[in-house]
């Protein structure tokens, strides 16, 4: 059974602790990314979290999690006998902190593989370790790697940034991640002027932008798309432009469901003959 | 923490259609299909509905009522406040539009298994769940008390029908056009007396929850409060509606309001953090 992810991923963040999902999708071989865990609880920022502008949500959650330790005592152990394949987001103030995080996860039973958070729209802000460089990017992908078992597939989600995506994506596949994740919230600003990230299909177009460069410049790394996909079409489009999986995230605050269907009309194409 | 729901439980996501469309004082009370959804439903529960093209957020709206509607089977009804563009196209609904309904949503009200005396206080369309509330707890021979207030006779929730409800009324408004003037702050504290109250329903803004909670608390009676928190998704996926409670160790924690509330004990919440 390969360990890559997909065709359909649910995205970081948009899948509340996994278990919510159980209402409106068949959990056994879902492929979850995790809303990001640090070490440290985070209680995350004050209210309003999320606003809406035309075809997108501005979200400054602030990274809200109970920390490694509850996860790893009680959300982790109920989606692994559910079935999930889940996939935990970490994200660290430190290159030790996401050491420490991979270390401890490969540890625990039943985690299919990380992602690594390292293109979140306010970094600085969330007081996380800043990696807008490509070289400190790639040196927290090394860190990762060394801590994580190889057979086991390490994610790193960078932001869709025309301007770095190349670099980036070529930087962490260079240090040891099995493949990207273009397609997170593209830095924006909450109706207050603090920091957040834009999400929904507004942002659909620049993130299958940067997948494009990416596939047509890098035909050896392995990509997975998302931003915007909230239908069998829109994920299509990634798929073509050659993404090997997809995320859906913002579209399922919309449409629970919106994971269930498009996992379901990429699979009948599948097994079509 | 939510648990995951057993076969024909929890929440569904279908199609609704309108079934008809009214207009009362400042609401719109729309009747809606939501197949399997009203089976489902304990008073408390709400649902999350679409808000028109391009809105992603959805709108989280009290399930008011359950009625039988003959050939359609069990219907919903809601109250919508047209406040911004999208409750303003949702109550522009047409008789015959459909709508994606996810429900129902959220903790519902606790009830108390002793036929207590239970006062029920809603401000606003913050009403709308008090009254099937209200026949669950008739039912259960529990006294009811009912406080329906609002700043004007515009914003006051089907007050007539509040009087078949409950066996007492009293009805409170911000200018004085109909019942007593004044807030409920000010009064709750003499109506809990007056009524001997056990147990204390509340929902509305906070600042009327929490001197509900207060007075509740003060005279030992258990009080359960609804938040009305803007809940992007409703469903407990997006952490867009964080809620501040005191835990039993003492240390305060953020919660989510649609899947951990919108009803919450009121001495466990964090009334401080929540402003």
């Amino acid at each position: 059974m390969s360990t890559f992810p997909g065709p359909v991923m649910v995205a970081s963040g948009c899948g509340g602790t996994g278990r919510e999902l159980a209402a409106y999708a068949d959990l056994v071989g879902l492929d979850l990314v995790t809303r990001s865990i640090t070490l440290d609880p985070r209680s995350g920022g004050p209210s309003p979290r999320i606003v809406e502008t035309p075809s997108g949500l501005v979200n400054a959650i602030g990274l809200q999690n109970p920390g490694l330790e509850h996860f790893l005592a009680t959300e982790l152990p109920w989606l692994v006998r559910a079935g999930v394949r889940v996939f935990v987001s970490i994200a660290g103030s430190s290159m030790g902190e996401y050491a420490d995080l991979a270390r401890r996860l490969s540890r625990a039973p039943g985690v299919a593989g990380l992602e690594i958070n390292i293109g979140a729209p306010d970094q600085v802000g969330e007081d996380l370790f800043d990696v807008r460089e490509p070289y400190h990017a790639a040196s927290v992908v090394a860190a990762v790697r060394r801590e994580f078992p190889g057979d086991l597939p390490v994610l790193a989600k960078l932001r869709p940034d025309l301007s770095r995506i190349v670099e980036g994506a070529r930087g962490v596949t260079d240090a040891g991640a099995t493949a990207v994740v273009i397609g997170n919230a593209v830095p924006a600003a909450m109706p207050d002027g603090r920091p957040g990230g834009l999400s929904g299909p507004a942002i659909g177009p620049i993130a299958l932008r940067c997948v494009a460069a990416v596939t047509a410049e890098l035909p050896d790394v392995a990509v997975i798309g998302g931003g915007g996909i909230s239908s069998v079409d829109d994920a299509r489009r990634f798929l073509d432009l050659g993404a090997r999986a997809v995320q859906i995230g913002t579209a399922l605050l919309h449409d629970p469901t919106t994971v269930a269907r498009v996992r379901a009309a990429l699979t009948r194409e599948e097994d079509a003959p | 923490m939510a648990e995951a729901p057993r076969p024909g439980q929890g929440p569904l996501h279908v199609t609704g259609e309108v079934l008809a469309t009214k207009k009362a004082g400042a609401y719109r009370h729309l009747t809606i299909t939501a197949p399997g959804i009203p089976q489902r439903f304990r008073a408390g529960n709400f649902v999350a509905v679409d808000a028109g093209e391009g809105r992603l957020a959805r709108r989280a709206l009290w399930i008011h009522r359950v009625k039988e509607s003959g050939a359609f089977g069990p219907t919903l009804d809601v109250v919508v406040d047209a406040t911004g563009p999208g409750t303003t196209w949702l109550a522009d609904r047409p008789v015959g539009a459909r709508l994606a309904i996810t429900g129902p949503l959220g903790r519902p009200f606790a009830l108390p298994r002793e036929p207590v005396a239970c006062v029920l206080v809603g401000v606003a369309h913050g009403a709308a769940p008090l009254f099937p509330l209200a026949e669950r707890l008739r039912e259960r021979g529990c006294a009811v008390n009912l406080v329906v207030a609002a700043p004007d006779e515009a914003h006051l929730l089907s007050a007539l029908e509040a009087r078949r409800s409950a066996r007492a009324v009293t009805v409170i408004t911000g200018d004085g056009s109909v019942g007593v003037r004044g807030a409920v702050p000010s009064q709750i504290a003499e109506i809990l007396e007056r009524a001997d109250a056990d147990v204390v329903y509340a929902v509305g803004p906070r600042d009327v929850l929490r001197a509900v909670a207060g007075a509740a608390e003060a005279r030992g009676a258990w009080s359960q409060v609804a938040l009305e928190t803007p809940m992007p998704c409703g469903t407990g996926l997006c952490q867009g509606c964080p809620v501040p409670v005191i835990a039993e160790d003492g240390a305060s924690r953020m919660v989510r309001g649609c899947v951990d509330g919108p009803v919450f004990r009121g001495d466990r919440l964090d009334w401080e953090a929540l402003g």
